[in-house]
Formats: C-alpha cells, structure tokens, sequence
C-alpha cells in the first residue's frame, strides 16, 4: 500500500492503493468514479477508456502507480472539454444509445479522436474506435454522431 | 433508481419540447446528472466512494415511496401516481436494458394522461407478481420481445382512465359538464370560462371518483406522441456516467467479492489454502461455497489478487472429460433414435415426399452461446436480521426475490429488490444464478457485498443457448413448390427447466419449434415437424439467448429455402415471392428490401447478397446482407438492408436502434462465436478468444420502417433472428458454399476447399422421422405417455 495523490477531474485525490492496482478499480472503487467501466479487463474492449493527459487509455491495465503527475479526466467531467461536450451532444442527438454500458468508453475515445483529429475520416473513426465493443452493436450511428460532433 | 425531468420549460407540443429540453440543457451545461436529478442523494457518509459517485440509488426509497401503500396522492392503479404536487411518477412494468422500454412504455401512459414526457419521472416496478405480471408471459419479466405488445392496451387504458377521472373531478368542482373540459400537459382546462387546474391540485378529488370501468381510447390519428421519435429518457444520463447500474451501486460500509467458480461445469469445491491470499493487504476474508470460493477485500483489485493468490482443489466431478465433440455425438444419436413429439403433423409425408420431383434434404448444427452482455454479472447484497436488501439487475424481479429468499433462508416478503438499469440483458438477466451467488455470498459476511464476476466467469460460467440439431427435408413438386415438409428439432429444452409448465403435453417445447412449425410461408400440405429434447450433462445448464427460439429456427428454415429455390434454379427473391402468395405483409416486406438492396444488380467476384424473410414475435421482416468473401475465406460484410413491418409503431426511434443492434448481435455470432467443452470445461475466457463485431468490421444499415395499422409487433430480438441465415445466404452467392454450421468456418470458404463439416452429416431420411412420429402419434392414441 502506498499513498498516492491523482489529479482526477482537475481535482487532487487521495488514495491508499498497491501501486500495481489498476486506475480503473482505483477510480471505481476508491474513489466512487463509477462512470468508468469495467468489461474485460485485458485491454480488449474499451469499456474503461479515460483520459491521461488527452490521450485514451485503457484504464484496467494502467497501474495507478504509472499515473504519475498526469492530469485523469472521466466522463463524468469530459463534458468541460469542447470536444466531450460536442460528442456529449452529438451521441443524444443521433440518439446512440442503447443499453449504455460501453458508452462511456465510446465516449471518452471519440472525445480525444475529435480533439486531436477535428475532422476525422471513416479511416480515422476505425482505428481510433476498433477497440470499443459494443455488445448493443450502436456502431453505425456512433460513426455518424462522430461526424456530426466534428461538424458542429 | 429514479428518472426524473426538470420542469416543463416551453410549449405544449410534447415532442417539441423534449428536443429543445435536451438541447438547452446540453447548452447550459447541466448536461451532469439532470436525469438522475430526483434520484435521492444518499445520507453523506464518511466514505469517500460513496460521496463521489454523485446521485445515490442507495435506499430506492422513491421507489417505495411511490409504488409502495404509503403513497400520497392520486393512484389510480399500478402504473401511475401524481402527487399534490403535481408530480406525476410513471412505474414502468419493464426493465430498461437497452431496448429504450423507459421511453415506450412512458409513452403509451403520457399519451392517454395527457402529460409531456419532460413532465414524468419513471421508476422500475417493485417485485410484484399480481400487478406487474406480463400479459403475455405470464410472470412478471421482460423478454421475448412482448413489452409493447403486452403493454400496449393496457397502459393506455390506464392513462384514459386517469385523464377521465381526472377531468371529471375537476368538472364537478367547476359544477360544469366534463365534456366541456379537455385535458393537457398534466392539467384540466375548461375553455369557456377560463379555468384550469393542475392534476396536483384535482388528487384528492379525483381519488374518490370511482374508476371507470369502460374508457374510450384514442384512435391513431389523435395520437400527439405515440408514433413520434420521441427522444429517449434514459440516454443523457448515460453519456456522462451519472447512470447507475448493477455493478455500479456503493454502500456505505460495502466490501468487494470475487468469485471463482469450479472451472468443470457442475463441479464442486475440494478445498482451499488461503493463506497467501490473507498477507495480501486489502483481503478480508474467503468464503467457501459448495461450488464456488469467494474473497472478500476492500476493493475488487484486493479480492481478484486474493483469488489468484489462493490454492484452490476442486471435486471435477462427473464432467471432469466432458467435450463438445461426445456432446454432438449423444445430440446426434438421440436425434435419430426419437421418439420425436409431433408439434404439427398432416397430410402424408412420407407419401407425398416420394412422390415429389425433387428431393432435398440437409442438417443444420448450432453451438452453445453465451450472453457476453458488456456488463459482467454483479450484485450488492446486504443481509440484515431477518431479511435482505439487494441491489441488482434483473428481468425478473419477483423469480429473483423468490430465489434470493430461498438462499438466505427467509419470507420474500423480507428481501427488497433494487432493480437497476442492465448493461445488457439479450436473456442473461432472465437468469438468478448471480444474484443468488451473492446472497449465499453476503451470508457469511457481516457487511454489506457487491460481488463481481470478472469477464472470465462471465463466460466461463454462463447459462449458455442450447446446441441444436436440425434435419429437415423436402419434396418439390414441377413448380418447385414444397409438397412435402419434414424438420426434426433437437436440442435442450430451456422451457423445461425454466418455466416447465410451458411444456406441451406431448413434450413438444414451444419455444424450440417456434417458427419451425409455423414457418412465414404457413402449414405445407403435407408437413411433419417434432422435437426431441436432449439432456445435457448435469451442470451443463441452458437458457433464454437474444431472439429465442425463433433465432434458431429461422436460420435453419430460410437457409433451407435458400437450398430449394437453388436446387430448382430459382432466384431466392422470386422463389419466396411465390411462396408467399398469400401472405401480403411479408411480401411487402420483401419487396421493400430487395428492391432497396439493390437486389439482382451486378457484384464484384466472390460477392453475393443473401435475402430472408420472417414472421416473428409479431412482426414481418425481410433483409439483405450483402458479404463478400475472399480467397483466403475471410468474409466482409458490405450492406445490411432490411424492410420492417412491426404494425403500429410506439417509437420508430427504437424500432432502427433494435433492427440495428439485433442485426449486429446475430452476424456477431454468426461470424465468430461458439461455446465449446474441453474437459468438463469451458475453453472461450474473454473477448480476445470470444469475439464481438467493431466498428471497423460494421457496414452500413438501412432500416426500412413500413408503418402499417396492425397490432404492435415485437422488436428488440427481430433483428437477431435474420441476421445469421441472411449471411450465410449471401456467403453462398458469393461462393457456392452452404453454411449449414455455426459460427461459419472460415477454412471452408478458402478458394478451392472442399465441403466438409456438417453439410456431410446424414440427413436422417425422411421416411424415417415420419414413422418415428407416427409410431408416437400411435401410443399416444393407445393413451401412453
Ligand atoms: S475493461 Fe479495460 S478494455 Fe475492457
Ligand atoms: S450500448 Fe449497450 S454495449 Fe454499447
């Protein structure tokens, strides 16, 4: 066990955690960020995608150890960034959603696509999106909320 | 777990309304918990998980408040109370698992009542057999596609009558005749003289006119929201992860368990040595159950380490060399032994297919398959003295407060039942397995558990979809036309052990013929098709899976007609277009697709479009999968085109995103999946070796919704049920290999590869089958069993 600080949300939290213990349950289950989902726990399915300093990453196999000073955004604050609120927005209007388990993955990868990409082609969308599964099978209007979101 | 909308803020147009309530809400960045907004905040504690998860359906004490006795205000029956306030609370029958029942159910009730959708708060139904049993099931759950179609009268009636109470007590007080009031957006309005009021202010008035035993409902044409794409209500909360689930609940004081079942399918526990499991920090404590190990720890990192740090022997059991191939092998003999029970049998089979001019005959085989919903299996339990509160969700509230009552040893009555929103159910949640695991679980712990399953469990020890073995014949006469019709179903029987009253007498399952003995085209003239049930190994247990029966069905008899319109050199369009002469709304449907599919255009080599059509759970639909195929045998999907008739429609909204997903959800399994025993044990862990479609590999899908003036159909599985026949359909216009094995095997799709797999199992000869049953039908008239 180790004391660790974090930078969630824009806000420092505190955690005792192994330093192995993977950002995912450090979020969940310490620090009650239940946006972040778990599916798979192997990197397969995206379900656990956050941000670390922009970047997606898959959360359940991030040691909290390796997180270092960087700044975490969840979904539950993506929303403040003009690319989370824009697929935020896009996702309801295309009506996306299904059962929404995955989404909050969906959403945290399409959020640092737009970011980095404000204007992604169908090419973009596969490789930054191939590694969400959604079981609902919500694919074909996450691509047209993407764009949607990149044109607003 | 409470959705709740704000106020109303403009209009009286309900569908306006909503829109522009999503769109000023997103813009003054209230996007944060609005939805979850009535969900009652949980007492702070010193927790700090529980502080920072937002909204807190700890206590679901609304869900008490308003479906329980003690409610105030008017409650003029199971579904609907408005309070003094003007709080009009909506309790849904059904369970929010994706397919948007919130919004359609909200919908038949809002429509009646005369209230926006932006005015009520929805809440689940409380486990309660005589006010929420499904029409149409029987029981209280959700499934089979029946929501709407059991809902549709009888929520509306329930808002008519409400509106009808409503308006007369406001009338009377008004000392005015009630047809000169007319109801809206939750008030009574008597125009001529200028007067209003809110239902809130008309509950105690209205509570003592006696209900209506007869009310009028709307005709479609008045319909203001049913028909509309109304936005769904569950969906903001959703994309910024203030939505609860299962998995997501916190408790003050709750600890973490991991479970690790006996990897051999019906096994039980030898022993454990936990003591490296107890150094590590954050472990609790193990609990052993007669199948099962359990760790406990402060967070579910703590317990998984613990698990996997502990020695574990277990009792293999009986399964312990249990493979898929004796499995097949056992279905297979069994199959042909029979006897088979006749679901629909007339004419002379065996006569008429002798006589025919063309015989056709082939064998279908398809696999175990788990749920894999995305959402891996959990549930919170806290035992008090006495009783249980359980957090969980579940398709069926009453069986899991029934079963869950049963492990802890007490009344019903003493375990409440927190349903929450489902990360996936596609059947899963039909199951108790998990929810009881947790109680003999939280049993032995004296704090509040969430148990988890990791996705491993989940798949490793799902209640799978049975295997099935089909084989089905049939004679054609000059015309290609079926005159003989013969199709033995085998497999286990999920209505047998889940809900054996369901049973024919006969032994018939309903559920394992359904749209094998009542196929789109109707009764052939001369048609034999019986069911033998197989019984799987103890421990080997088989359940509901997205689209029932009929998913497996439907990909047997239109892979089959496939086959016979090619044997007689017919087009698959034109031949089912014959087919269906008398049957005008499947045609409909056909057309509409094939024309839209392009249908008969030309394709590049090793491309082809494969076409279906179905009659299920209430609808009519027809689609076309167009796939190409290359020379190593990998298949792309390029095109989905399908045509719905589901009758009247409550949300076409929901209508696309259930064609849609359900599409996806069988070519998924078409494409990839299969549940296969080695050694007693399951050999597909997680999504690395039991693949899931992404985006990259999903064409695109054009839904076309044909409204018509029938009774609502079912929807949320229709999709399934097409998908994987329409592929394999298309794979053989791409290549001229017939898939008649699933998931379909790539190696036999290699340019140049020789048939093999199932399409050379013997047919079981139709001749055969026909005496078989006719031997049955025999004792059966001598009165034996
Ligand atoms: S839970 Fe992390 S990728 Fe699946
Ligand atoms: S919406 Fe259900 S898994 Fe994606």
């Amino acid at each position: 066990m180790v004391a660790i600080v974090l930078n969630v949300n824009g806000q420092m939290r505190q955690a005792e955690v192994p330093p192995d213990m993977p950002l995912l349950w450090v979020l969940r289950d310490v620090l009650g960020l239940t946006g972040t989902k778990y599916g798979c726990g192997i990197a397969q399915c995206g379900a656990c995608t956050v941000h670390v300093d922009g970047r997606p990453v898959r959360s359940c196999v991030l040691p909290v150890s390796a997180v270092g000073n960087a700044a975490v955004t969840t979904v539950e604050a993506v929303g403040q960034t003009p690319a989370g609120a824009k697929t935020q927005k896009a996702w309801l209007e295309l009506e996306v959603v299904q059962c929404g388990y995955c989404q909050s993955g969906q959403v945290m990868s399409a959020a640092a696509l737009l970011a980095r990409t404000p204007s992604p082609t169908d090419a973009d969308i596969d490789i930054a999106m191939a590694g969400n599964i959604c079981r609902c099978g919500t694919y074909p209007r996450i691509r047209e909320a993407i764009k949607r979101a990149a044109k607003s | 777990m409470t959705l709740r909308a704000p106020p109303p803020l403009i209009g009286t147009a309900g569908v306006e309304v909503v829109a522009d309530r999503r769109k000023v809400l997103l813009g003054g960045g209230l996007v944060l918990g609005f939805a979850f907004a009535a969900v009652k905040a949980h007492a702070r504690s010193t927790d700090q998980r529980v502080n920072n998860a937002g909204a807190q359906p700890v206590s679901n004490k609304d869900v008490a408040d308003v479906a329980g006795a003690g409610f105030v205000g008017f409650k003029p029956d199971a579904f609907i109370r408005i309070s003094p306030q003007n709080q009009v609370t909506l309790i849904i029958p059904n369970v929010e698992m994706g397919q948007g029942i919130y919004t359609g159910e909200c919908m038949l009730i809002a429509e009646e009542l005369e209230v926006g959708l932006d005015q009520v708060a929805v809440v689940p139904a409380p486990p309660d057999e005589a006010l929420y049993k499904q029409p149409l099931l029987q029981f209280q759950g959700t499934g089979g596609s029946t929501s709407i179609r059991g809902a549709w009268e009888p929520l509306r009636k329930a808002g008519a009558a409400a509106r009808v109470m409503l308006i007369q007590a406001a009338a009377q007080g008004w000392g005015v005749n009630p047809a000169e009031c007319h109801a809206e957006r939750a008030q009574v309005l008597h125009l001529a003289s200028g007067r209003f009021a809110t239902y809130g202010q008309l509950v105690n008035a209205a509570s003592r006119i006696p209900k209506p035993q007869q009310v009028a409902l709307k005709d479609p044409s008045q319909f203001k929201l049913i028909g509309k794409p109304a936005p769904r209500i569950d969906t903001p909360a959703k994309v910024n992860g203030t939505a609860m689930y299962g998995i997501d609940i916190m408790v003050p004081g709750m600890k973490f368990a991991v479970v690790a079942n006996c990897p051999v399918l019906g096994g039980t526990l030898a022993g454990v040595d936990d003591s490296a499991a107890k150094a590590i920090p954050g472990v609790l404590q193990t609990v052993r159950l007669p199948n099962a190990v359990a760790v406990i720890g402060e967070h579910f990192w703590a317990a998984k380490q613990g698990l996997d740090a502990c020695r574990i022997s277990w009792n293999p059991g009986a399964n312990a060399k249990l493979g898929s191939p004796a499995l097949w092998a056992d279905m297979a003999r069994v199959a042909q032994a029979g006897p088979g029970a006749v679901a629909v049998q007339q004419g002379d089979v065996a006569g008429a297919y002798k006589g025919a001019k063309k015989q056709v005959e082939a064998v279908y085989r398809q696999p175990f398959l788990c749920h894999a919903p995305m959402e891996p299996q959990a549930a919170v339990v806290h035992v008090t003295g006495g009783g249980a509160e359980i957090w969980a969700g579940t398709q069926v509230p009453s069986r899991a407060q029934a079963f869950a009552a049963k492990v802890l040893g007490v009344a019903p009555e003493k375990v409440i039942i927190h349903n929450q929103l489902i990360g996936g159910g596609f059947g899963r949640k039909l199951e108790t397995d998990y929810i009881e695991q947790a109680c003999a679980i939280a049993k032995q712990c004296p704090y509040p558990v969430k148990m988890v399953w990791t996705r491993e469990e989940d798949m490793q020890h799902d209640n799978y979809r049975p295997m099935y073995l089909d084989r089905i014949s049939a004679g054609l006469d000059a015309d290609g036309r079926p005159v003989s019709w013969s199709h033995r179903v085998a497999g286990a029987s999920v209505t047998a052990r889940y809900a054996p009253p369901g049973m024919k007498p006969n032994g018939v399952d309903p559920d394992a013929v359904e749209d094998a003995a009542e196929p789109v085209y109707g009764v052939f003239p001369n048609m034999l098709v019986d069911f033998v049930q197989w019984h799987p190994p103890a421990g080997v247990v088989v359940s509901w899976w997205r689209g029932v029966g009929p998913t497996h069905n439907i990909f047997v008899v239109e892979s089959f007609v496939d086959e016979l319109a090619h044997a007689v050199g017919k087009d698959p369009v034109a031949y089912r277009r014959d087919l269906l002469r008398n049957v005008p709304r499947a045609r409909a449907v056909l057309d509409r697709a094939a024309q839209a599919a392009g249908w008969g255009s030309p394709l590049p080599a090793r491309t082809g479009r494969g076409v279906i059509v179905q009659k299920c759970f209430g609808s009519y639909i027809a689609a076309v999968v167009e796939a190409a195929v290359s020379d190593e045998g990998d298949v792309t999907l390029r095109k989905i085109t399908t045509a719905v008739d589901c009758g009247l429609t409550v949300n076409p909204t929901l209508v696309r995103q259930q064609l849609e997903g359900g599409i996806l959800f069988g070519l998924t399994a078409a494409l990839w999946q299969g549940i296969t025993l080695k050694d007693g044990r399951v050999e597909q862990s997680n999504f690395n070796d039991y693949r899931m479609l992404r985006i990259n590999e999903t064409p695109p899908i054009d839904v076309i919704h044909m409204s018509t003036a029938n009774p609502p159909g079912g929807i949320g599985e229709t999709g399934t049920t097409a998908a994987a026949p329409a592929l394999t359909n298309a794979i053989f216009a791409a290549t001229g290999v017939r898939i008649r094995e699933l998931p379909i095997d790539r190696a036999l799709l290699k340019k140049g590869a020789k048939p093999q797999g199932a399409a050379v199992l013997a047919p079981l000869g139709v001749a055969a089958a026909a005496a078989l049953a006719q031997g049955l039908a025999a004792k059966a008239a001598e009165g034996e069993p």
